[in-house]
């Protein structure tokens, strides 16, 4: 009480008077500050779920125009060699392409020159070659009657997924009238079956998306991710044991320092950049080789490997180090026999990661032609080779109807990948890194 | 071959060490004194003579042979002295792909010399590196096993070897930073020999393919790269609408918001939007935005390219969400605590804390983060190829397609290796803008985040 009483005694002469504030208008000032306060918590909402809901509607999109891929409408033909006409001494030359349409034209009956045209462009055009290598690699085959399982061309394989609308005018739609009979005819035979397409995995790539798949692109991936794994993982490790254990402070491991971060923030066309004039036009590395690919990525992924590897050194606690230095180990010693087994999960973590970036990466593959039409998967690092978003990138430039569904399934291949990748990185953390 | 020779100096250098250790560990048994080394280390001194050298020799010989053969060839082949570069280029092609056995038209008789002689010299050279590399691996074992003695001291020597593999690993850093300077500045300068700088950095015209026609004079105002950097702008500007507010609302959200569990799920669901491969993005935009986005400027009465800048640079901006998400996060983190409870003990909401507090409080780390997304966008490709357009136009209007700055390069040097004519150099001088670009804004970006986190 006294102690209000002085207070007011020194006090200005202009007293205001005390707030009311259950007053009406205090109520509604605070309402409104109150409602300002839940507007700005929307919009939080409103943003973290645009975000997401981005995430769900491209993963959704990406699903159901690639899910398809994943199955190949396949026609069953059913071939009776007895009394085929096959020069037998020389399969591989054999006229392989009259005994597979004999055999068609078994299960349909008479058709016309016209109608026979479009039956036959109904089946994947190197079904001869299919049938073919089956047959040398198991010449038992030849006596008596064999089965053979030949994927259809791509128009039908839309057809029997739904995909054309039969009621379009013939002349806007890929599948005419005859085809869609004959199709129907050979449905009710049960010659028609749509198992899990193996050709999307084990085949390279091709002009017919019926036979394109991603062995190339696949295999080319490893050989990339390994060349740069060997090349950026040692590279990466000492030249980080090297800053941040033994190099004096000075002018020049600062300019190293500065010069890490920044190439982790130069843009990957530029490498690719570097990568031609330099790998391929001064040191005449092949072109399209994943030699020079990984050589680019490995580039790309040092800094990631030197900036996780020095966090995880450090996170070592000195007094490991004072005990291995106090019982005699050399400094070398200390480090590749204590500090750097210690922090090794913490590094794989960091590598997995920065090699699961270096495989979605595609526009310095672009720039040293590793978007090159291959048809065999490569042998080894100096063979002309694409990659898993080279590949993506191919196909989605490519115009025929089936390959968006491929494309759509290669980047889910590419998007299983990474979450494989993804996967081991986090289990290593949670399984092995220690704290402190 | 080069992989079995690599292959066979890694089991060389694998059983030399198995010899030196034996060795050692009979030096040790023998000697009187104390050794100084564990036989380990002689055994890996041993192999560091034998393979490191054989290694070093194998690359140079496989990075210098193609060009030194080539040389050769060129040199004996007749007429040689009349010719340009670009013939001699041609020359030696057809020589080697006659001699990879794809034939395409009978070859001449000076031609088929000349790949007798290829022939034989790339024989030569092989057996040459086998023998060499041999012989580097025989003389390098030869003097690491003989130097252990007793009181050599291995472990040093190994020590040193590995403190200089280490040094020249971190300069790996410095060559590739200087690689990209180099080979950018080179092949930028070569194509300034042909078209003026003045007109590259101020023209108004960018139709790089007009100057491949043999009747038109390079140049020409076709090399103009304003608008070419007007589109890059624009796409990324696009972009930052879109991801700047979102990106800083989410990170609100989540630091100031939201409940520990929502913030355990939703972070890293916001983080996948990151590591998504951008050719992914640039297949969904072709795919679903650039068509949705068409409909919507029809349905407008605005005439949309389906190319649009709004598609790509819309797309762009959601993969740059999570940057400036948690780069933002970390600028919030950064406001004391003092400050945030200072502004409750005022009575202030939660929501006038954020906007009149921790925001101005965190916008230069915020700034940078903006900063650093922006030169991320500016130096993405795989999006603005697949959705963006190659025709190069200024324009405001975002339904219009625009092209920028990577989408040049790309498409410039797709299937295209020959470093002769303007239009492949000028992938090289875009290549040089961009990376100055990208650099000025990184520079930028990390000095405003250091400068202004001092002041806490």
């Amino acid at each position: 009480m006294s102690l209000a009483d002085g207070a007011s005694q020194h006090t200005p002469t202009t007293v205001r008077p005390p707030i009311d504030w259950k007053s009406g208008e205090m109520a509604s000032r605070r309402a409104s500050r109150y409602a300002a306060d839940r507007r700005l918590q929307v919009y939080g909402m409103i943003a973290i779920a645009f975000a997401l809901g981005f995430l769900a509607i491209l993963l959704a999109t990406l699903t159901f125009t690639g899910y398809r891929a994943f199955t190949q409408t396949m026609v069953t033909v059913d071939i009776d060699f007895s009394n085929a006409d096959l020069d037998r001494a020389n399969l591989m030359e054999a006229n392989w392409r009259n005994v597979f349409r004999q055999a068609m034209l078994d299960d349909v009956g008479e058709l016309s020159r016209a109608q026979q045209r479009d039956y036959f462009s109904m089946f994947t055009s190197s079904a001869p070659f299919l049938i073919r290598d089956q047959i040398i690699a198991n010449p038992a085959l030849l006596d008596g009657r064999a089965t053979f399982k030949v994927p259809m061309s791509d128009p039908i394989d839309q057809l029997a997924k739904g995909q054309v609308n039969t009621s379009l005018p013939p002349d806007q739609r890929r599948v005419n009238d005859n085809q869609i009979e004959l199709f129907k005819k050979l449905e009710a035979s049960g010659a028609i079956s749509q198992p899990f397409n193996w050709g999307l995995f084990l085949n390279s790539d091709s002009r017919f998306p019926e036979l394109a798949g991603l062995a190339g692109a696949i295999s080319g991936s490893f050989w990339l991710l390994l060349v740069c794994f060997l090349i950026s993982f040692p590279v990466g490790i000492a030249a980080a044991i090297y800053l941040e254990e033994f190099a004096p402070r000075n002018r020049f491991t600062d300019l190293i320092e500065i010069n890490i971060n920044n190439l982790a923030a130069v843009p990957s066309v530029v490498f690719g950049l570097l990568g031609l004039a330099v790998f391929l036009g001064w040191f005449g590395l092949p072109r399209s080789a994943p030699l020079v690919g990984g050589m680019v990525l490995a580039l790309m992924t040092l800094p990631t490997i030197i900036i996780v590897t020095r966090a995880a050194l450090t996170s070592v606690p000195s007094s490991i180090r004072e005990a291995a230095l106090g019982i005699g180990a050399s400094k070398h010693e200390m480090i590749f026999h204590h500090v750097l087994p210690l922090a090794m999960p913490s590094i794989l973590t960091g590598t997995i990661i920065g090699l699961a970036q270096a495989l979605g990466e595609t526009a310095p593959l672009l720039l040293i032609g590793m978007n090159a039409f291959i048809t065999s998967p490569p042998a080894g690092v100096l063979e002309a080779s694409t990659a898993l978003p080279t590949q993506i990138y191919i196909w989605a430039d490519s115009p025929e109807r089936g390959f968006v569904a491929r494309t759509s399934a290669a980047i889910l291949v590419l998007l299983g990948f990474l979450v494989i990748m993804n996967g081991i990185a986090i289990f290593l953390r949670q399984r092995f890194e220690r704290r402190w | 071959m080069a992989g079995y020779l690599l292959l066979f100096i890694v089991l060389a250098a694998l059983f030399v060490s198995v010899l030196g250790v034996a060795r050692g560990k009979s030096r040790r048994a023998a000697a009187a004194v104390k050794t100084h080394s564990r036989p380990i280390y002689h055994g890996l001194n041993a192999a560091i003579w034998a393979g490191v050298p054989a290694f070093v020799f194998l690359l140079l010989w496989l990075l210098f042979q193609n060009s030194v053969i080539d040389a050769l060839v060129l040199a004996s082949f007749p007429g040689v002295d009349a010719m340009t570069g670009p013939e001699r280029d041609l020359v030696i092609s057809e020589i080697r792909q006659v001699a990879a056995g794809n034939i395409f038209k009978e070859p001449t008789a000076e031609v088929t010399a000349a790949v007798a002689h290829l022939k034989s010299l790339q024989a030569l050279a092989m057996w040459a590196m086998v023998a060499l590399t041999a012989a580097l691996v025989a003389i390098g074992a030869f003097f690491g096993l003989g130097a252990i003695q007793a009181r050599f001291r291995a472990r040093h020597s190994v020590e040193r070897s590995v403190t200089w593999f280490m040094m020249f690993s971190s300069l790996v850093a410095i060559l590739t930073t200087a690689g990209i300077v180099f080979s950018l500045l080179y092949e930028a300068m070569q194509f300034f020999a042909r078209v003026p700088v003045t007109e590259f950095l101020f023209g108004l015209r960018w139709e790089p393919q007009i100057a491949m026609r043999a009747d038109q004079v390079a140049g020409q105002g076709a090399f103009g790269m304003i608008p070419v950097l007007f589109g890059t702008f624009m796409i990324s500007m696009l972009a930052m609408l879109v991801a700047v507010p979102v990106g800083i609302l989410s990170a609100i959200y989540l630091t100031e918001y939201a409940n520990e569990r929502f913030r355990a799920v939703a972070k890293p669901l916001l983080e996948i939007l990151a590591g998504i491969p951008t050719i992914v993005y640039g297949f969904f935009a072709v795919l679903t935005v650039a068509p949705m986005i068409r409909s919507l400027g029809l349905a407008m009465g605005i005439e949309a390219s389906p190319n649009s800048a709004l598609a790509a640079g819309g797309v762009m901006g959601i993969m740059i969400i999570p940057f400036i998400s948690s780069l933002s996060d970390d600028a919030f983190a950064a406001v004391p605590r003092a400050i945030r409870e200072g502004s409750f003990a005022l009575g202030a909401t939660k929501g006038e804390t954020i906007r009149k507090v921790l925001l101005p409080a965190a916008l230069p780390g915020i700034v940078g983060g903006v900063l650093l997304a922006l030169s991320r966008a500016v130096g993405e490709t795989m999006i603005v190829v697949m959705a963006a357009g190659l025709i190069a136009k200024i324009t405001l209007n975002p339904f219009d397609a625009v092209t920028t700055v990577t989408v040049q390069i790309v498409t410039l040097l797709i299937g295209d290796s020959e470093f002769d004519n303007p239009k492949t150099l000028a992938a090289f001088a875009l290549g040089l803008v961009l990376f100055i670009i990208t650099l000025g804004l990184n520079l930028i970006a990390l000095r405003t985040v250091r400068k202004y986190r001092e002041k806490y």
